[in-house]
């Protein structure tokens, strides 16, 4: 597919680019980039004056819940529901139903992606066979079928020696381990952070040991196995440390928060609101303040959302017996925006966090508008301010603690392979 | 003034002068629990569903004899956790109950701030008979009723709890009440069963040691432990707790000589207290019990608009 941009302001870290200019996109791919350029007669063209031109965003945990759970999500209205939220790609986790721990199953996702989705869908395997933790999945043979990852996501892998042999074997085959990070004896059956708050309501609270102690053991494995691991949705303190400590001295840790655990802190939960419960939990002050920390200094290398829709019913309930969990694809980037409207962050931090850095850590050949990649393009309002309503939002599940929100910049155009697949 | 609230959810809600205009109306009320005939038609007409989620045959009983001295007709439901095992939620079990048109609902339930869920999906009014860890607004204003009568008010008073604070949803509700009408909390019990910031509620002073709590004391409050709910990791033995954590004549003597020693019930002898203190003349235990029907018959009232009183 074929588009012209024109006279946005490109910013694209993998060059090193921050400039206005004009962005052509010939058979799906960047053709070239540069001032007044002129494209054949018929061409599509964007008029991009004021807007952000950048690589395509990617968020690399999100939950499809297709196969098995299309009650809650499924390919078609989370893809919608990622190209509304300026998002090109999307790496799915395995937690569905079957999950996805067979090259069956991958290469169901990949092809209902192909005819059903808007955007990229890259999928991610177990790392463990059924997802419980006992022995290894066939991960070569899930790469072989597309998968980009592994992740247990959902639990953590318990058994160290299981986990070693995992970035051991992954590192092999070179794909991805994502940990979701957390000591379940410490966790119980906390719903909330333990703190103040849950003293307040009297819910179970899930210290913030938990998470940290998890992710030293994934930074120690790593260590010991020369291998590279990926932690998924840190939200503390501790694990913003670790890992920072881990990196200095050429741990190969990388790591990703989400925009709630930047925005909210477990405050939110008052009125036992379930649109606030998730796993991690919402934590402290200091917590939200280490995550932009975080992402500042390079700590943390991604923005993602764990995008987790669930049907009312599974909210509209007691606390404790909510599932955790919020959808967060189109509120992502202008939350992200916010640190940048702060000071937090500059642009072009923004655009490695959410494009750039998933794109390496995951081995996408995206994240980039060099000459010959793919023409997946992202062009950004960051000033239209909009509202966040729940019969406005693409998803199929409305679960999120930021209806209601008045909130500034979005995605108005996002381009796959050339072609416009959302316009705000 | 009128007391405003549609339902009775936390005594945290509650300001100085509602929780007064409760216990002067628990005063009054009380009055009627001494008659020949205890029964007054004030609330004749309204109906009063008691919902008990969790077996509790005092509190239940308690509220239901509260609100047939004031004529209102109370239906007792125990929804056995059958109904959720069969996969009922809580807002279907509302919407039946709704269709039956009560006045009140009067709910127990395990799960902290299910009653904040209810009161939110019903036109009715809730009284919250206890929620999980969070608040048992009742016996909070029973435990407030019994300390104003033996010492005529509440202002600087020192109040001693004792025990499991983290899964306590009476001493969440003590120290609301209490701190808002001017008393001074002091709670003590194992590391492990003290929630993080307990002591920003209010007036509340964290002791290591339970004899630095129970000194100088006006009210020793000791609270149930459950010894179903500590499992093997937040308790060495109940033999260690009773040691370190229970109320025994030594320890007692370090309150003041006036001092009343309380217990929401119902006790676990020699464990929380020895028999002799149970049983002993500061012992208000039983007071507490029978102030239990004023207040609940309080709150009744309140809710409903507190129409005069015959
Ligand atoms: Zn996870
Ligand atoms: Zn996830």
């Amino acid at each position: 597919m074929n588009l012209l941009i024109k006279g946005g302001r490109v910013i694209d870290p993998s060059q090193g680019m921050d400039a206005v200019m004009d962005v052509l996109i010939a058979d799906g791919v960047v053709l070239e980039l540069g001032q007044g350029l002129s494209a054949p007669e018929g061409t599509p063209a964007i008029d991009a004056t004021g807007l952000i031109v950048t690589p395509g965003l990617i968020d690399m945990h999100v939950h499809l819940r297709d196969p098995g759970l299309e009650y809650k999500e499924d390919i078609a209205t989370g893809s919608r529901s990622a190209a509304a939220g300026g998002f090109t790609s999307v790496a799915c986790m395995p937690n569905t139903s079957p999950v996805i721990d067979s090259k069956a199953v991958a290469s169901y996702v990949i092809n209902k992606a192909k005819s059903e989705a808007l955007v990229n869908v890259f999928p991610i395997g177990c790392i463990t066979k059924g997802g419980k933790g006992e022995s290894l999945a066939e991960m070569g043979e899930l790469k072989e079928a597309g998968c980009v990852g592994v992740s247990d996501d959902g639990k953590p892998v318990c058994n160290s020696e299981l986990m070693r042999r995992a970035l051991e074997y992954a590192k092999g085959i070179g794909i991805a381990v994502i940990s979701h990070s957390e000591d379940l004896a410490l966790v119980g059956e906390g719903v909330m952070n333990e703190g103040f708050v849950s003293t307040e309501l009297g819910l179970k609270g899930i210290p913030w040991a938990a998470e940290d102690i998890a992710v030293a053991r994934e930074v120690y494995l790593a260590e010991f196995a020369g291998a590279p691991v990926h932690i998924a949705h840190i939200s503390t303190v501790g694990s913003a440390r670790i890992i920072r400590n881990a990196k200095a001295r050429g741990v190969k840790v990388t790591c990703e928060t989400a925009p709630h655990y930047f925005t909210l802190t477990d405050d939110a939960v008052r009125g036992y609101n379930t649109n606030a419960k998730m796993n991690p939990p919402l934590r402290s002050a200091a917590d939200v303040e280490a995550m932009k920390t975080g992402l500042a200094d390079g700590t943390i290398d991604a923005i993602a959302t764990d995008h987790a829709p669930h049907h009312p019913d599974e909210k509209d309930v007691e606390f404790n017996v909510a599932l955790n969990g919020i959808v967060g694809l189109e509120t992502s980037l202008p939350l992200s925006l916010k640190l940048v409207e702060e000071g937090r962050l500059d642009l072009n931090q923004l655009v490695s966090l959410m494009s750039c850095n998933p794109a390496k850590i995951l081995g996408l050949d995206r994240g980039t508008l060099k000459v010959g990649a793919v023409g997946d393009v992202t062009v950004i309002d960051p000033s239209k301010e909009w509202q966040v309503e729940a019969a406005k939002l693409e998803s199929k599940s409305k679960n999120s603690p930021f209806l209601g929100w008045k909130l500034k910049g979005r995605a108005v155009y996002t381009v796959v392979k050339g072609q416009v697949v959302y316009q705000a | 003034m009128g007391f405003r609230h549609k339902d009775i959810i936390a005594l945290k809600d509650l300001t100085r002068e509602e929780i007064t205009l409760l216990l002067d109306t628990a005063d009054s009320l009380s009055e009627i629990n001494q008659r020949d005939i205890k029964k007054v038609p004030t609330l004749r007409g309204k109906t009063v569903i008691n919902l008990f989620y969790e077996a509790s045959t005092r509190t239940r009983t308690s509220f239901e004899i509260a609100a047939k001295r004031l004529s209102a007709d109370a239906v007792n439901i125990t929804a056995s956790t059958s109904s959720v095992v069969k996969g009922e939620t809580l807002s279907d079990t509302a919407n039946n109950l709704l269709a039956m048109k009560p006045d009140i609902i009067v709910m127990r339930h395990a799960v902290s701030g299910a009653h904040e869920y209810l009161a939110k999906r019903v036109s009715c009014s809730v009284i919250n008979a206890g929620d999980g860890a969070h608040e048992h607004p009742s016996q909070g204003l029973l435990d407030m009723l019994t300390m104003r009568q033996k010492f005529g008010r509440l202002d600087g008073l020192k109040v001693a709890i004792v025990g499991d604070i983290t899964h306590s949803r009476v001493a969440r509700s003590d120290i609301y009440g209490l701190t808002t009408m001017g008393s001074h909390v002091f709670l003590a019990g194992p590391p492990t069963m003290m929630p993080v910031g307990i002591e920003r509620l209010g007036n509340v002073t964290v002791c290591k040691d339970m004899r630095e709590a129970v000194d100088q004391a006006d009210v020793v409050m000791m609270l149930r432990i459950q010894l179903e709910r500590q499992g093997k990791t937040l308790l060495p033995s109940m033999r260690e707790y009773s040691r370190y954590f229970g109320l025994n004549p030594e320890v007692l003597t370090l309150a003041k000589k006036n001092a009343i020693v309380m217990h929401p019930g119902p006790i676990n002898r020699g464990v929380e207290l020895a028999s002799s203190v149970a049983d002993c003349d500061q012992s208000a235990i039983l007071t507490q019990v029978e102030n239990g029907v004023a207040v609940r018959m309080a709150m009744l009232y309140h809710v409903c608009g507190g129409e005069p009183v015959e």
